[in-house]
């Protein structure tokens, strides 16, 4: 009885103080549909899971990290030897890096073909879009800093397309690079957008994306929309459920870290000729490989700058699509679904193409 | 053809004898002009050839032409006058002849600093010392004189990579006569020198890593004084570049006894022209080894080589063990490049009582040995904790996956239990 | 008597907490591991400290460790600090500095190098690497051009 007593006064300090109750209330409430669709809800939570993985690492990786053309590759390799458990934190936030952008693209299209967009979540799905922009900027920097050979020259190709962006592109290339060329300036740059810029504009882009997700709840996909389904308290079940696969992805991080460490390769050296066979990470690869099979001249324009465009183009339209698709049902709901169903197909095949050849 | 020199062409040829500082008459001649080259030039085959050969001659371009050499009078356009014997003209200069027509001007120290102050004015001295200059004297005109490797006309500084005694030419040159077995038949001398020289560690040295510090034939044998070594100087010749070694070997016991032998020191063990690359195996007691041609088993020296080739093993079968489990640590993603880099020290040791060999003295090679040896355990035990780290973090991950796992399954046990209860 | 299912409950909940709680120390244990500073502090290799100013005479040199290969400090008679890679350019023996004829000596085949590097006898084809020397307080610093 008395410790009920201790407890219960607790609480409520902590509600007077804290409005605790309020979130308790909410956490009550909130429950989460069930259906045939509904493993599909846990892949957002893996993505967080797997960021906050990323923020931990990251953080940790920065007590050893120096960001210099000099000493990049060397501290890097240091936490590989010998620093305790280096070898583990650094594969880790590679290994984890990888999987989130995996969970984020899953997560997204998930949200695509369930029409998760439909009013009023219109600002969810465009939030969800930047923190896919932001998460590709986080893979695309973040690649550089163990300033090694292929890094270097992925960036330098990377940074090339950038500067292919028809207007803003010569300034967009300078901008990314610091220079004319990749340097140790470019090192510097890339290191603060990864540890300084991205994350603080993740942090507000990823809150107002929790807090749209809180207040509209979970979205039910039209075909179930109406019917009275089965629900199940977010706390504890769903969240249990979450916690269940955040462990598993300990254990399936561990394992790729212990059994498959990721690699180093050789120092970055400006004046060495490019290596054979450069590819960028492979979630930029379908990018790559349709750059790579244009031609070189598309009537008056240049292949590169043309893909450049449809590209920017086609991410302009992605993040629009909430505010094209209405009313979300009928023949041009079913074409949205469709351009859907072909842009995985044209992911998929672009980027197993890339790696082939 | 004829030519007229007007004005122009006399002022050009002031300006051209002002420059040279000229005195030389030689020189003023070659600016003068040059029936030979005209009417030559216009000829055809080997008549011709001299001519344009002569394009990318040394002497050339320092304003030497045909007359310095073949004598006659180039001022004059009939082939009679220009050639006239009587004016000192020689259609070919006989083998005999030519150390000293090259020599009027090549032993003439005041006449060679005009134009090349560092150049050595003794050729055809040293020629007259060496195997070849002898036998010329004595009447022989087979044998080589300065045209057979220089050239004759298209003379290039022995700098020269074209030059036919530039390092990477010089094996092949002499080869031309050396390595002609009916050439050489009348001298009963051998004619393999050159395929056994190209077998060689030294040629290795000079043709596949173009080190022009290797030695080819005139490194050991003299270049214009060409003569072998013999017993008595063999030792000094190889001590040239190999100073370590001959130091160790002159201080050696071995020295008294071979010199007692009449053997020649390094060739003995080591041959002449095909030197290969020396072996562990030289030493101790083995088929190969070289000890035994003079040591019977059981004598002192016998007992020596044999310790002196264990050690070499020894330490040789440890560096490669230790590197083979850091190779492997290396390949399973462990970083051991200070253990690698401290190995440095124990190879150093290796090559170190390799050249040590040539004291001949097992307490001296010890001392060398033992240090490496030491380094070399301990390089094999950092690869042997590289890989029990590695094995433990296997170890540790399985262990953790166990748990984790669990942990996963206690987590699906308790959600439904809460969800069988409500 | 609590019931069975009571009993099951409880053991779950035992043993969750154990593992959630072991779990967590796996967690963090690593992670504390990782934040204590290592022995070895220095990570960089483009610069290394070779020596202290007193260590060495003049017309003296040893060798130190420059990334995974070794480097040569040569203290010359005239005072100045040089520094080069002390590997031979001939067979990669490791050099050394021969105070009794002010060169830098390869021992393996009487390589010799000048004290600006250069190759000046003997079989090594090309100089060997020059470092640059910083004195940096007591410590001489040695790092790449």
């Amino acid at each position: 009885m008395r410790v009920e007593l201790r407890v219960e006064a607790w609480r409520a300090w902590l509600d007077e103080r804290l409005g605790t109750d309020a979130v308790r209330e909410f956490l009550r409430r909130k429950a989460v549909p069930i259906h045939r669709h509904t493993i599909w809800y846990y892949f957002g939570g893996m993505t967080l899971f797997l960021f906050v993985v990323q923020v931990v690492t990251g953080a940790l990786l920065l007590l050893y990290y120096r960001p210099s053309a000099e000493a990049a590759f060397e501290s890097v390799q240091f936490i590989m030897t010998e620093v305790e458990f280096g070898w583990l934190v650094r594969s880790i936030h590679s290994w984890s890096a990888n999987l989130m952008i995996a969970t984020l693209f899953i997560h997204m299209f998930s949200a695509y073909f369930m029409k998760a967009y439909r009013p009023p979540r219109e600002l969810t799905w465009v939030s969800g879009t930047f923190l896919l922009l932001l998460a590709l900027a986080f893979g695309f920097s973040g690649y550089l800093l163990p300033w090694n050979k292929l890094a270097f020259f992925a960036t330098k190709v990377g940074t090339d397309i950038a500067g292919d962006v028809p207007l803003v592109g010569r300034f967009l290339l300078r901008f990314l690079r610091g220079g004319e060329e990749v340097t140790g300036a470019t090192l510097t740059r890339f290191f603060g957008f990864h540890v300084a810029i991205l994350p603080g504009m993740t942090t507000i882009v990823l809150a107002l994306h929790l807090i749209l997700v809180q207040k509209h709840g979970m979205s039910v996909p039209p075909s179930l929309e109406g019917k009275s389904l089965r629900k199940m308290p977010f706390f504890p079940n769903f969240l249990l459920r979450d916690l269940i696969g955040w462990v598993l992805a300990i254990g399936a991080l561990a394992a790729l870290a212990a059994l498959f460490p990721w690699g180093l390769g050789e120092k970055a050296d400006p004046f060495a000729p490019a290596p054979a066979g450069i590819k960028p990470e492979w979630y930029f690869l379908f990018m790559f490989q349709t750059l790579r099979l244009l031609p070189a001249k598309v009537g008056i324009v240049e292949g590169e700058v043309l893909g450049v465009t449809i590209f920017l183009l086609g991410g302009i339209f992605w993040m629009l699509v909430p505010f094209l698709d209405k009313p979300a049902s009928g023949r041009r709901s079913r074409f949205f679904t469709g351009v859907g169903v072909f842009l995985v197909l044209y992911l998929v095949i672009m980027t197993i193409w890339g790696y082939l050849v | 053809m004829a030519c007229k020199w007007g004005m122009r062409q006399w002022a050009v040829l002031t300006l051209l004898l002002t420059t040279f500082g000229g005195s030389g008459a030689n020189v003023a001649r070659a600016q003068k002009k040059d029936s030979c080259v005209e009417c030559h030039a216009a000829l055809e085959g080997p008549l011709a050839a001299p001519v344009e050969a002569m394009n990318e001659d040394v002497h050339r371009a320092r304003g030497f032409s045909c007359a310095d050499c073949h004598g006659g009078d180039p001022s004059r356009d009939d082939p009679l006058e220009s050639m006239d014997p009587r004016k000192g003209f020689l259609a070919r200069p006989s083998p005999r002849a030519i150390p000293a027509l090259c020599g009027r001007c090549h032993s003439d120290a005041e006449f060679m600093k005009r134009y090349n102050p560092a150049l050595r004015v003794d050729q055809e001295r040293e020629y007259f010392t060496s195997v070849h200059g002898k036998r010329l004297r004595a009447g022989d005109a087979r044998v080589a004189t300065c045209t057979s490797c220089h050239g004759a006309h298209g003379i290039r500084p022995a700098q020269h990579p074209l030059s036919p005694v530039y390092p990477l030419h010089v094996a092949e040159t002499c080869a031309r006569c050396h390595a002609d077995a009916a050439y050489m038949k009348e001298y009963r001398i051998p004619s393999d020198q050159y395929d056994r020289y190209k077998r060689s560690v030294h040629a290795r040295a000079l043709y596949e890593r173009q080190d022009l510090s290797a030695p080819t034939c005139n490194d050991c044998h003299g270049n214009h004084g060409a003569v072998p070594p013999g017993v008595a100087s063999v030792a000094h010749v190889c001590g040239q570049c190999h100073v370590r070694q001959s130091t160790l070997f002159q201080a050696s016991p071995h020295k008294a006894a071979f010199d007692a032998m009449q053997l020649a020191e390094c060739v003995y063990c080591h041959g002449n022209h095909e030197v290969l690359p020396p072996t562990d195996e030289m030493i101790g007691t083995g088929e190969k080894s070289v000890c035994v041609s003079c040591h019977p088993p059981g004598d002192a020296g016998y007992q020596a080589a044999e310790r002196m080739r264990a050690l070499l093993d020894d330490l040789s079968r440890h560096l490669e063990r230790t590197l083979a489990i850091l190779d492997r640590a290396e390949r399973a993603g462990m970083e051991v490049s200070r253990a690698k880099f401290e190995l440095n020290e124990a190879r150093d040791a290796l090559t170190h009582a390799r050249v040590l060999i040539h004291a001949f003295s097992v307490k001296e090679l010890e001392n060398v040995i033992r240090p490496g040896l030491e380094i070399a355990r301990r390089g094999y035990q950092a690869g042997e904790r590289a890989l029990a780290e590695l094995n433990y973090r296997r170890k540790g991950l399985a262990v953790s996956l166990l748990f984790i796992l669990f942990l996963a399954f206690l987590l699906y046990l308790k959600v439904r239990e809460i969800e069988g209860a409500s | 008597m609590p019931s069975w299912s009571e009993q099951r409950r409880k053991l779950l909940n035992i043993l969750l907490g154990t593992s959630v709680g072991a779990t967590l120390v796996a967690i963090f244990y690593p992670i504390l591991k990782f934040m204590i500073p290592p022995e070895v502090i220095e990570a960089t290799q483009a610069s290394v400290v070779a020596g202290r100013v007193n260590e060495l005479p003049p017309n003296s040199g040893k060798i130190f460790k420059f990334g995974n290969k070794p480097g040569l400090l040569v203290r010359t008679p005239t005072g100045e600090y040089k520094a080069f890679s002390a590997v031979c350019t001939h067979l990669d023996c490791i050099v050394q500095y021969r105070p009794d004829m002010r060169l830098i000596w390869c021992a393996c085949h009487n390589g010799q190098y000048n004290l600006s590097g250069k190759n000046i006898a003997g079989p090594p084809p090309r100089p060997l690497e020059e470092y640059v020397v910083n004195i940096r307080g007591e410590e001489i610093v040695v790092s790449k051009a």
